[in-house]
């Protein structure tokens, strides 16, 4: 009789409460309800047109109208692992991907390190937004704008000339390449270091004061270990972001500066060949998986 | 004319015809076979409309950019009834992507150039038209007719538009005299200085220059190269590659080399010179000995074209004089229509002249025309290099 009054009211029947009842019975539905429309979202878009592009990777084309025959082969993978300028390609990709994000890297850790452990409350917000205000301008803005400083006749050379000193030719080269890529993928850098390092307890620090190391000896043996998931996942980004773009190696770069994207792009856009740009464009996909598994071993999923 | 669109806007458009095309092709049906260029083009058979009938109210074209510029398509729209709905591409890649992807009857018109017309005529993405119920083609100068790029075995599969050449585009600084040979984009001396287009076609003006220097390779037309005459191109354009400051993809990027000092000399269009003076910088072109490879618009009618009244309506409007010399200074290319010339006389003195458009027929010699580089020879052999090799060779050069 007391366990009767403990229950509830009985419900007076209603879609509403019959569904709220359901979720009682079952907890399970809830989470379940909740993630069908984004994982039906990610399966049925996103993985089967990573399945589709891996499927037609294994046609071929006619060389002549384009249009795509369902013919069997690996002669796509073969060109890419024979042929040296896909190889070149690859490399240069892979490379400059891996450059850009230890020069981020490098340029990130002191900012977020004054960010998150030095400077005020005050300075924090006004640094932060700082690192967020380049976001706000297009991708486009951005390159162009480095495109007028590094030309020719462009602010860099002028200002080169103007102290005296002969003009650098770094327009429309690789290592023009690699400071707009540096500069455009810093923000996502920056911000996941400064996450990791402002979660270091002070105290760990203190305890190293105690035991009579000095700030620098701190820093190096206590602070950079625990920030260092914190980097690897910035590196997702900034190596993933890198690895995929084409447009900077359009517009800053100049001969010789072709990356794994543009050669996908001139592959449908050019040749129509889309089971070639598909069979290119796993490389990316492999790396990136590598990469990944590597990240996850250092702990950035942690850090994320 | 190509790309003058903003890069962002047709790189933007690029990727999604990309997507789009991949989703198409990836579903798609069952293709055809392969190896099939001695064929017949799949609608050689089709017979084309005796008369035009009423406007059908609507016109889906993929053009150039500007190709149906407000100044002459709000006449047509109020002579006709045909409202243009126009999608402007960048390249002429993407206007066979393009064509591809709508097959099922989108698009009724293309302004296609002669690097991609082959392509579209034997994808079977385009039939014949009939040239009588073009009141102007009668006018149209003797080659564009029926120039190799749109026409097969006497079948029509298009109406020239305009035509332009590829000059070589100097800097008077550094060149005081015009040069007189395209050997200054092969010149050591002008390393890192020198400009082409990102296009695989670019391997056809090596093969022209060969023509003229190496007459041992036997090169007949540039777009017609057997493996020994293609290697020897491929080559001459890789000893070239140090020299590039950058492949440029579209004219804005070349106005802009030339502007900043990147570069003194180069391949490029009428329309960057114009251009690039309008904005007093100090260049000037020439069609050097060797002669000069150029291209030629076509306007062309889609096989499932839901509008086929309008479209023979706008290929009449725009082969008319009047609009043919509107067009011709509004580009810097040359109408096909040869009494365009009187007209553009009127719009700007001399122009006429200056874009040879009064040229007899002799000066078509010079000029070698794009087209799609197929594998059949001239002398019916398998033996030539098709496109998609020349895309793959062009990776390699550029790599």
């Amino acid at each position: 009789m007391a366990v009767e009054t403990l229950r509830r009211p009985r419900p007076k029947g209603g879609g509403a409460v019959a569904i709220q009842s359901l979720l009682w019975r079952w907890p399970w539905l809830r989470p379940a309800l909740l993630l069908t429309p984004p994982l039906a979202w990610f399966v049925l878009i996103y993985l089967t047109s990573l399945v589709l592009l891996l499927v037609t990777a294994f046609w071929t084309i006619d060389t002549f109208t384009t249009q795509i025959v369902q013919v069997w082969n690996l002669d796509n993978f073969r060109l890419i692992l024979n042929d040296p300028a896909y190889r070149l390609i690859i490399g240069r990709t892979v490379g400059l991907a891996a450059l850009v994000t230890v020069t981020d890297a490098v340029l990130a850790f002191p900012f977020a390190y004054f960010m998150a452990r030095v400077a005020s409350r005050r300075t924090q917000t006004i640094l932060f937004a700082a690192v967020l205000l380049p976001l706000w301008a297009s991708y486009l803005a951005r390159v162009y704008a480095w495109i007028l400083i590094l030309n020719h006749s462009g602010l860099l050379n002028w200002s080169l000339q103007s102290i005296g000193l002969p003009a650098a030719n770094i327009g429309y080269t690789i290592s023009a390449m690699w400071i707009v890529f540096t500069y455009i993928w810093l923000p996502f850098m920056i911000i996941p270091t400064y996450a990791a390092l402002e979660r270091v307890p002070e105290s760990l620090l203190e305890a190293a004061a105690d035991l009579g190391a000095p700030r620098w000896r701190a820093v190096l043996d206590v602070v950079l270990p625990l920030a260092i998931p914190g980097v690897i996942a910035g590196s997702i980004f900034t190596f993933s972001l890198t690895l995929g773009d084409y447009i900077t190696p359009i517009l800053v770069g100049g001969a010789g500066s072709t990356f794994i994207g543009n050669v996908v792009y001139s592959s449908v856009g050019i040749a129509n060949n889309v089971p070639f740009a598909a069979a290119l464009a796993t490389v990316p996909v492999a790396i990136m998986a590598v990469y990944l598994l590597i990240a996850r071993r250092l702990g950035a999923f942690e850090a994320l | 004319m190509r790309s003058m669109a903003s890069l962002a806007a047709w790189r933007r458009l690029g990727l999604f015809a990309a997507a789009a095309l991949f989703v198409a092709t990836a579903c798609g049906s069952t293709t055809t076979t392969g190896g099939s260029t001695a064929q017949q083009p799949p609608t050689a058979n089709t017979k084309p409309p005796t008369t035009v009938g009423p406007g059908e109210g609507q016109l889906n074209l993929i053009a150039w950019e500007g190709y149906t510029d407000k100044s002459w398509v709000d006449q047509f729209t109020a002579t006709t009834g045909c409202k243009v709905n126009a999608k402007y591409a960048g390249s002429s890649d993407e206007m066979v992507s393009l064509m591809k992807g709508g097959g099922g009857g989108q698009w009724d018109m293309v302004s296609a150039s002669g690097d991609a017309d082959l392509r579209l005529i034997y994808g079977g993405d385009v039939k014949p038209m009939n040239t009588a119920l073009i009141s102007d083609f009668n006018n149209f100068q003797t080659f564009f007719k029926a120039p190799g790029y749109n026409t097969i075995n006497g079948v029509h599969y298009g109406i020239s538009l305009q035509w332009g050449p590829n000059t070589l585009l100097y800097s008077t600084k550094k060149f005081p005299n015009a040069p007189t040979s395209w050997s200054v984009i092969y010149d050591p001396a002008n390393k890192g200085l020198v400009t082409v287009p990102d296009n695989p076609i670019q391997i056809a003006d090596a093969a022209l220059y060969l023509m003229k220097t190496q007459s041992s390779l036997g090169i007949k037309d540039p777009y017609e190269l057997t493996q020994k005459q293609f290697d020897a191109s491929v080559a001459l354009l890789k000893q070239q590659r140090p020299l590039i400051k950058k492949y440029w993809g579209t004219a804005g990027d070349e106005i802009t080399l030339f502007q900043n000092g990147d570069v003194v000399v180069g391949a490029a269009w009428p329309y960057q010179t114009i251009q690039l003076k309008a904005a007093n910088a100090p260049v000037a072109d020439t069609i050097p000995s060797e002669g000069a490879t150029g291209w030629g618009d076509t306007w062309m009618l889609a096989t499932n074209a839901p509008h086929p009244n309008c479209a023979y309506l706008w290929t009449a409007y725009v082969s008319t004089p009047k609009v043919q010399a509107e067009q011709a200074l509004f580009f810097g290319e040359t109408p096909v229509n040869t009494k365009a010339c009187a007209e553009m006389e009127t719009l700007q003195a001399g122009s006429c002249a200056q874009y040879h458009a009064d040229a007899p027929g002799s000066y078509f010699n010079t000029i070698k025309f794009w087209k799609t580089p197929i594998a059949t020879c001239p002398d019916g052999s398998n033996s030539c290099i098709p496109y998609a090799q020349w895309q793959t060779a062009w990776t390699s050069i550029t790599a």
